[in-house]
């Protein structure tokens, strides 16, 4: 066994030096991951047993997590649908404007998110543009789960975009056409063959749209109206505690929030490797 | 099932692909459309397909017009250069796929499906590999999958672009007899598009040659060979030497030399010679001979190949003698012509 992996790292390559990069990549992980994750999970197990999980089950917790998580879900499967559509239509049509567009998709990544929190609140406050036109349908976006959600979409849309576009672009126009010819319509060729195809991009930008999305902090406070057990985030939770100076707390709830975002990229992962061998190529 | 092709024209953004093209291709007959790349080839068989629709001209499949049918309408097999096989699908998947899309009523049970695709991959000479991948295949198994998937909606037309444009040499030759066996075997009209002039003569009953948007000639390999229609056809098909002359009253003379009265019915003017390389031999008999000074002798394969430079204008010519023949040439020698195409030029 030791010759063997010994004879894996001493594998010809076209850049070499495994070595030292193996080395530097699990430092640089360490540094900025690892150990302060790990540092987490100490002061976790610090607590004790008993302590944890009453901290950990408070109601106003368990209500932070589950707003935190199934929003971000929400945002998320909103951001692969339209994503999916937005890239759709960036890599297909030509038409006029279509550069702006493409530049507005990043905009997300780069504007504070506190601004954009701000202007999203702006807009569906009952008093703001849209939020008037919603309030007489007795719809409430701001202060409510709802703005939640549409503060998670804005932030995650671009990452289903541009993990799509390129796989869409690089797509055969040949596969459709073979589809056509065999008798598909358009909408059994598109479920067929389309979608199987991107559904490994599909799935990695949603992944990072969901991950971004749970993370999440300065654009929802502003929308969110932050009502306990009702539009409270996770990660607001964790600031609160903080400066209520209840470390234990925030440290368990972050522990938490760890945990179950480890467990569902886990989980995602393992899904898109699956699809990956059936592929037969990296997607 | 007949196919023919009425005054068909193409353009893609005002840019003509196509100008009003004729052709009638019988029940069962492999044709070949021939030419080089911009040729238009590629267009005639998407449209026939269905994959374009021409700006004018129709289509029509037996006595059927199909112009504006769609392409699941007009129910052809097609196979792509790159094979277009759906990559996550199994093979079984890809060639049940035709059969799979239909509307609930028309389509087979699951059982019969399976056994369809089972019968068409031993067809293909692929069984036990239903299961794999494409990406698990090579080149030419892909090929075969992509005929099978092809044939397995029951075209009555069978169309191939490029079929073996993207294989290499040894599996291509394979490929081609195969697919000639197959057509023999199961009689689809078949129209396929190449490049390669040696597959298409050795493979089609008829062969269509194609350049700039027009069909240059139609005709069985041998009279594309030897009867070419145009110095297009002549130029592009097998090795071809040209010599200008010049015709008056049915006589060639090169430059002030006469080859004899050879040009009936041809008006007088400048004009260009055509031969084929081993359509020339030499001769010590002046008389009706074309004089050239050699200059390269080369030898290929079973031949021994001359180059010569002919007449005023010093135009290089290659003539091919059999390398059994001890014979090396050297300073002038006379050529005399067996077979040839005069062309008037402009």
């Amino acid at each position: 066994m030791a010759s063997l992996a010994l004879l894996r790292l001493r594998q010809q390559s076209v850049i070499p030096g495994f070595g030292p990069a193996l080395g530097f990549t699990l430092l640089y992980l360490s540094l900025i991951v690892l150990i302060p994750l790990g540092a987490l999970v100490l002061a976790a197990a610090g607590l004790g047993f008993s302590e944890f999980v009453a901290l950990a089950t408070d109601p106003r917790t368990l209500a932070a997590l589950k707003l935190s998580f199934l929003a971000s879900l929400a945002a998320a499967c909103v951001n692969a649908v339209f994503g999916l559509l937005v890239a759709w239509v960036l890599v297909r049509y030509e038409f006029f404007g279509r550069r702006i567009v493409e530049a507005i998709i990043d905009l997300p990544f780069a504007l504070p998110t506190a601004v954009a929190g701000i202007a999203l609140t702006a807009l569906y406050a009952p008093n703001g543009w849209v939020g008037q036109l919603l309030a007489p349908l007795q719809w409430k976006v701001a202060y409510t789960p709802l703005g939640v959600i549409v503060a998670l979409t804005f932030v995650g849309l671009p990452f289903v975009v541009r993990t799509v576009e390129p796989v869409l672009r690089d797509l055969d126009r040949d596969v459709e056409e073979a589809s056509a010819t065999l008798g598909a319509g358009r909408l059994s060729t598109l479920r067929r063959v389309i979608l199987p195809a991107l559904l490994p991009a599909l799935l990695t930008g949603f992944t990072l749209a969901l991950a971004r999305a749970v993370g999440e902090y300065g654009s929802v406070i502003f929308i969110a109206g932050n009502i306990p057990y009702v539009s409270e985030i996770a990660p607001l939770l964790i600031v609160i505690r903080l400066e209520e100076y209840d470390y234990a707390a925030a440290t368990a709830l972050a522990a938490e929030m760890l945990a179950i975002s480890f467990l569902m990229l886990f989980a995602i992962n393992l899904i898109q490797a699956s699809s990956r061998r059936r592929f037969g190529h990296a997607a | 099932m007949d196919i023919s092709v009425r005054k068909l024209r193409k353009e893609f953004d005002r840019f003509p692909a196509l100008h009003g093209v004729s052709l009638d291709i019988a029940s069962g007959e492999l044709v070949a459309l021939l030419g080089p790349s911009g040729s238009g080839k590629t267009t005639l068989l998407r449209l026939i397909a269905g994959l374009e629709f021409p700006t004018s001209g129709s289509i029509f499949f037996g006595t059927d017009d199909a112009s504006m049918k769609s392409v699941q309408e007009r129910h052809v097999g097609f196979v792509f250069q790159h094979y277009a096989l759906f990559r996550h699908m199994s093979v079984l998947d890809n060639i049940a796929f035709g059969l799979r899309v239909r509307r609930r009523q028309d389509r087979p049970t699951e059982a019969a499906i399976r056994r369809r695709a089972g019968e068409l991959l031993d067809l293909v000479q692929l069984p036990n590999l239903g299961s794999r991948f494409p990406h698990q295949l090579s080149g030419g198994q892909r090929q075969r999958v992509a005929l099978a998937r092809a044939l397995a909606i029951e075209p009555q037309v069978l169309l191939l672009d490029e079929p073996f444009g993207a294989l290499d040499a040894k599996v291509r030759k394979e490929l081609r007899r195969w697919l000639r066996e197959l057509h023999e075997r199961t009689g689809h009209t078949t129209v396929f598009v190449t490049h390669d002039q040696e597959e298409a003569m050795e493979m089609s009953d008829r062969v269509v040659v194609m350049s700039q948007g027009r069909i240059e000639q139609v005709g069985t390999p041998d009279e594309i060979y030897d009867q070419p229609a145009s110095p297009f056809v002549h130029s592009f098909i097998g090795d071809s030497n040209q010599i200008s002359v010049t015709i008056d009253k049915g006589e060639v003379f090169l430059d002030k030399r006469s080859l004899g009265p050879l040009a009936e019915g041809i008006p007088d003017g400048p004009a260009k010679m055509y031969l084929r390389p081993h359509d020339l031999e030499p001769t010590d008999e002046p008389a009706g001979a074309i004089p050239g000074e050699i200059a390269a002798v080369r030898r290929h394969a079973g031949s021994r190949m001359i180059e010569i430079a002919v007449g005023e204008r010093r135009e290089r010519i290659e003539v091919a003698i059999p390398a059994t023949k001890g014979w090396i040439p050297e300073g002038t020698q006379t050529f005399r012509p067996r077979r040839w195409q005069i062309f008037p030029t402009g």
